[in-house]
């Protein structure tokens, strides 16, 4: 029972909670450019009021169309859910890469649902979105196994536990980068241009009206909020805190986030096309070295601590890899 | 204090080229360099020094073989300096002047250091002080030569540095000592570190083969040789190259100490053979005389390589190679370049009839054509036969046919080029600077000269410099 | 110790792969100035004792790679009016790919040579190497003077890097070596770039192809 209490608690977190973050990233671009900007609640009123509103759908979609988006923001919310939040919560053997697997599932089905309307331009906007995607994904996983590596685990509950050291700077920064494409922020994607040729996320869902529309946008920030909380665990040492400090410094961290988001996007201008892919390697290869001094790191001191000093943990091969 | 004296002389001679106030008088500097360094080095060779134990410069048995040609050489080519200069009175030579000194005196440092830091600083400063030469024409093309040769030879230098520390390194973690003269690495032998000792040989072999021109590092020598004066050519082909191969000499004997000579002398061999295939290639198709001497210079690299691959006969072989091709190609490039003035241009749709612009020079071209591609009784010729005698005595038939077939294209792919140069009717924009260029004694005797040398290195071989060339190959193989 | 000395090699390294990928010269100037700096800081750290020659090595080399040279080549820049953005012959994605493999590759090579035992654990051999070969992609991967030029000196820091495995054994002239080629070499690099600007009104040396075969 309390297993269900929990769980219904977890969901509430992370769905009520989710539209916080684009307004609070709004307001901090408000603050630098010195005006006063819409309330940090915009969010919610928008998601109320295209929930009052009907659908329009064109004469040519499939069903897919509004289908696509109801999965996707399913496969969000799972993913949300296996996100390690203190003690219990959902946890199994592989659940990383079943996280991986329900992103990739959410964007697949946003894609798809912009291709149903058989608009080229929604279609250029879907291919752009799996271009950015294929490079980011790469770094995400990188990431994933760098932290896998380093505790021996492929449990997102015992991987987002990471020791100080170099590798964690290099995780971070990759994993922010990652945050910033996959989210389509500024240096890769403007959230609020509507100007025609310079969109890529905005394209696509440009066909959706009302309850889907509003499934997209609290889809769009419950990511934020995934990408946010797993860059925070995968740099803080949340495990070691008691459970009221982790979960002060996790709010603390996302919020800080959410600034850094901000920021960049106020001092940041949206990068040429051609220059994206390079910044995506950047994090790639970010996530690369995090991974290799992983690995490879106890034998230079990069790392203060390795697996053998913390105790190896129980039996969870990984594909043979043994830092 | 002698052999130190054969380097301080050059040395002053640059700075008073520096100094001398009157441009027209101080190319007169060089024959006065190259007479007293040739009276030193006879001096030297007459009375050797005693060894001094841990010394970092000294003249042993390797610098006894080698120095003289080198002295020879520039003796020859300071004379033809003389009267090529007197050509050029357009040009300011106070740099050349002093480069040219500066780089005998680096290059008897280099023949001389016992010590592998010092050997890497002067082939170092060598490299730089021909920069300054290779474009003193101005040209775009000589300045594109020079940017060429200055970016591949100083990452061959840079490469070669690393080397040098790892082979310091080899012996810091064998046996914890840190001196690095030739002697000490010798004698610490296979307590030097083997991942390490390969590690260097690679990196030596690489950084110090492109200073020699080593295929598949050879691509600055056809632009620089190409593009230099023909007094330039010739140092670097018979100074610069042999410098860079006594430091692989070197290495490889300290190498051969540490127990992988096998492997050296199979890099050796097959970076050798293979530099004489791309050579004998590319001889088959250029068309400018210039650059033919070039490859056939790195086609001599090869031979040179193969030779040093080939134990004590192949070395014997290597080093008496060493003088007949420096000469040999002095001959040659001082007759091109000649050639070359005379003809404004070095490509063969250019540059034909060469037998009626510039009668001498041209036949001095062909004579040296037929020695360099080993015609008999020329130097090269009992030379290569050495090293063919030296690769059947070892055993390496399938490299012995391999050389014997490169150095037959070599020779189809020189004649062809040499006599369409040669005969045919002369251009009329060549005919017009006729009027501009005579051949003069001053530029047609040192050719002939060389060519005189090559016939006498040829027919009658001196003992005493068989001597040197045994006692030299003695010492650098490792006993055992 | 040893984890501040392999934090900044870490960091030389990273520079590596920030020089592979910046598209403008001053950028790439600025990366090898840095590592300039930065590995010319770690003489100090890998001794304990104070040495005046030590500090000597890293006091000349942080002048003389971290701020000498760079303001050279920016002069050079300046003077010549040459147009910041570069050109790849190889492209900055696959370049900067080609980087992060050889920093791996470097790591793995440099675990099968032995070490002494005060070196070992300390990063000098692999960042060596990695920026050696960093430093050649830079030479055959763009056409610029001033971007091979920088390549160059990248190539000189990864020997610089090995070389202070050496800096306690043997007398210093390697090192003092190093700095006066490195002086000489980009003074002369610099005459030429000089020359080939009065030639050709360009610094690219593509436009350099008249010999060829």
């Amino acid at each position: 029972m309390s297993l269900f209490i929990d769980t219904v608690l977890r969901l509430a977190g992370w769905l009520l909670l989710a539209p916080l973050i684009p307004g609070v990233i709004n307001k901090v671009k408000a603050w630098v450019a010195g005006r006063r900007g819409p309330p940090v609640f915009q969010l919610y009123y928008d998601l109320a009021k295209l929930w009052r509103k009907g659908v329009v759908l064109s004469h040519v979609v499939s069903p897919m169309h509004v289908a696509g988006v109801a999965v996707g923001w399913v496969a969000l919310v799972g993913a949300a859910m296996l996100l390690p939040l203190g003690e219990g919560g959902l946890a199994f053997r592989g659940d990383a890469i079943l996280f991986v697997y329900l992103l990739a599932v959410a964007r697949f089905c946003t894609a798809l649902a912009a291709l149903d309307t058989g608009s080229a331009f929604e279609g250029m906007g879907a291919a752009r979105e799996v271009s950015y995607a294929v490079l980011a994904e790469v770094a995400v996983i990188t990431g994933l196994v760098a932290l896998a590596v380093e505790s021996g685990s492929l449990s997102l509950s015992t991987m987002l536990t990471p020791s100080p050291g170099a590798g964690v700077a290099l995780l971070g920064a990759g994993l922010f980068i990652v945050l910033l494409a996959e989210n389509c922020r500024v240096p890769f994607d403007d959230p609020n241009t509507h100007l025609e040729l310079t969109m890529v996320h905005e394209v696509m869902v440009l066909d959706h009206s009302g309850p889907p529309l509003a499934a997209v946008l609290h889809g769009a920030s419950l990511k934020l909020l995934i990408f946010s909380v797993l860059l925070a665990e995968a740099v803080l040492p949340l495990g070691a805190m008691p459970a009221w400090a982790a979960a002060a410094a996790l709010a603390g961290a996302v919020l800080a986030i959410a600034i850094g988001v901000g920021l960049v996007e106020s001092f940041l201008a949206r990068f040429a096309f051609r220059r994206v892919p390079l910044l995506l390697t950047t994090a790639f290869l970010l996530c690369l070295f995090a991974l290799l001094t992983a690995w490879k790191g106890s034998e230079f001191g990069v790392t203060e601590s390795s697996v053998a000093e913390r105790g190896a943990p129980a039996a969870e091969p990984f594909f043979g890899w043994r830092p | 204090m002698k052999e130190l004296l054969v380097i301080l002389a050059p040395f002053a001679g640059a700075i008073a080229a520096l100094a001398w106030p009157r441009e027209g008088t101080r190319r007169r500097l060089l024959p006065v360099v190259g007479a007293a360094h040739a009276v030193l080095t006879g001096w030297l060779l007459v009375d050797p020094p005693a060894a001094v134990e841990g010394s970092w410069i000294g003249f042993d048995a390797v610098s006894r073989a080698v120095l003289p040609a080198v002295s020879l050489l520039f003796l020859v080519c300071s004379f033809y300096g003389l009267s090529y200069l007197r050509l050029r009175p357009e040009r300011g030579n106070r740099i050349f002047v002093a480069s040219l000194c500066g780089l005998l005196g680096l290059l008897s440092l280099s023949l001389q250091a016992q010590h592998l830091g010092l050997l890497w600083v002067s082939v170092e400063a060598a490299t730089l002080s021909t920069v300054p030469l290779l474009h003193f024409n101005r040209t775009g093309r000589a300045v594109e030569a020079a940017w060429k040769y200055l970016l591949i030879g100083g990452t061959g230098i840079a490469l070669s540095l690393l080397g040098s520390f790892c082979l310091g390194y080899a012996s810091l973690v064998g046996t914890g000592g840190g001196d690095l003269t030739f002697a000490a690495l010798g004698r610490e032998g296979a307590a030097l570190s083997r991942p390490w000792v390969l590690a260097a040989w690679v990196l030596l072999l690489v950084g110090y083969g492109t200073k020699m021109g080593l295929a598949p590092m050879h691509t600055w020598k056809p632009d620089a040789y190409g593009e230099a004066p023909g007094i330039v050519g010739a140092l670097l082909a018979g100074g610069m190259t042999t410098a860079a191969f006594v430091a692989i000499l070197r290495v490889r004997q300290v190498v051969d100490a540490a127990g992988e000579g096998l492997v050296a002398n199979r890099t050796l061999l097959v970076l050798g053979l293979f530099s004489m295939v791309v050579a004998a290639l590319f001889l088959l198709g250029t068309p400018d005389f210039k650059r033919m001497l070039a490859y056939s210079s790195v086609e001599h690299m090869g031979i040179l390589s193969v030779g040093a691959a080939l134990g004590v006969g192949g070395l014997v072989a290597s080093l008496f190679h060493v003088w007949s091709n420096s000469i040999t190609k002095g001959a040659l490039f001082l007759s091109a370049g000649n050639m070359r003035r005379a003809a404004g241009s070095s490509r063969v749709p250019e540059a034909t009839g060469m037998v009626w612009l510039t009668p001498v020079s041209a036949r001095v071209f062909a004579v040296g054509v037929f020695a360099i591609t080993a015609c008999p009784p020329f130097g090269p010729f009992f030379s290569e036969l050495q090293v063919v005698r030296a690769a059947s005595a070892a055993g390496q038939t399938g490299a012995m046919f391999l050389f014997l077939g490169c150095l037959l294209l070599a020779f189809l792919g020189l004649t062809r080029l040499a006599f369409s140069v040669l005969d045919g009717r002369p251009r009329r924009s060549a005919d017009a600077s006729r009027d501009r260029f005579r051949e003069t004694a001053g530029i047609l005797v040192p050719p002939l000269v060389f060519l005189a040398a090559s016939l006498w290195l040829g027919l009658a071989t001196p003992e005493w410099l068989r001597g040197l060339w045994d006692e030299a190959a003695r010492t650098l193989t490792y006993p055992g | 110790m040893s984890s501040n000395l392999n934090l900044l090699i870490g960091i030389a390294m990273g520079l590596n792969l920030v020089a592979l990928a910046s598209g403008r010269l001053p950028s790439l100037i600025r990366a090898a100035a840095m590592q300039g700096v930065v590995i010319g800081v770690l003489p100090l750290l890998m001794h304990s004792e104070f040495h005046w020659l030590v500090a000597a090595v890293s006091a000349g080399t942080v002048v003389v790679k971290g701020f000498v040279i760079p303001s050279l080549l920016q002069r050079a820049l300046r003077a010549a009016h040459i147009d910041r953005e570069m050109e790849p012959l190889i492209g900055f994605i696959p370049s900067l790919l080609l980087g992060a493999a050889a920093s791996i590759g470097a790591i793995g090579f440099a675990g099968a040579l032995p070490l002494r035992p005060e070196h070992a654990g300390v990063l000098l051999v692999p960042g060596a190497f990695a920026t050696v070969v960093c430093g050649f992609l830079l030479l055959m991967g763009r056409t610029k003077a001033i971007s091979q030029v920088c390549g160059y000196l990248l190539l000189e820091n990864g020997i610089f890097l090995f070389g202070l495995l050496l800096i306690r054994s043997t007398p210093l002239i390697v090192e003092a070596g190093i700095l006066l080629d490195l002086t000489v070499a980009v003074f002369v690099i610099g005459i030429i770039v000089d020359r080939i600007q009065r030639e050709f009104d360009t610094l690219d040396t593509r436009k350099l192809t008249a010999l060829r075969e």
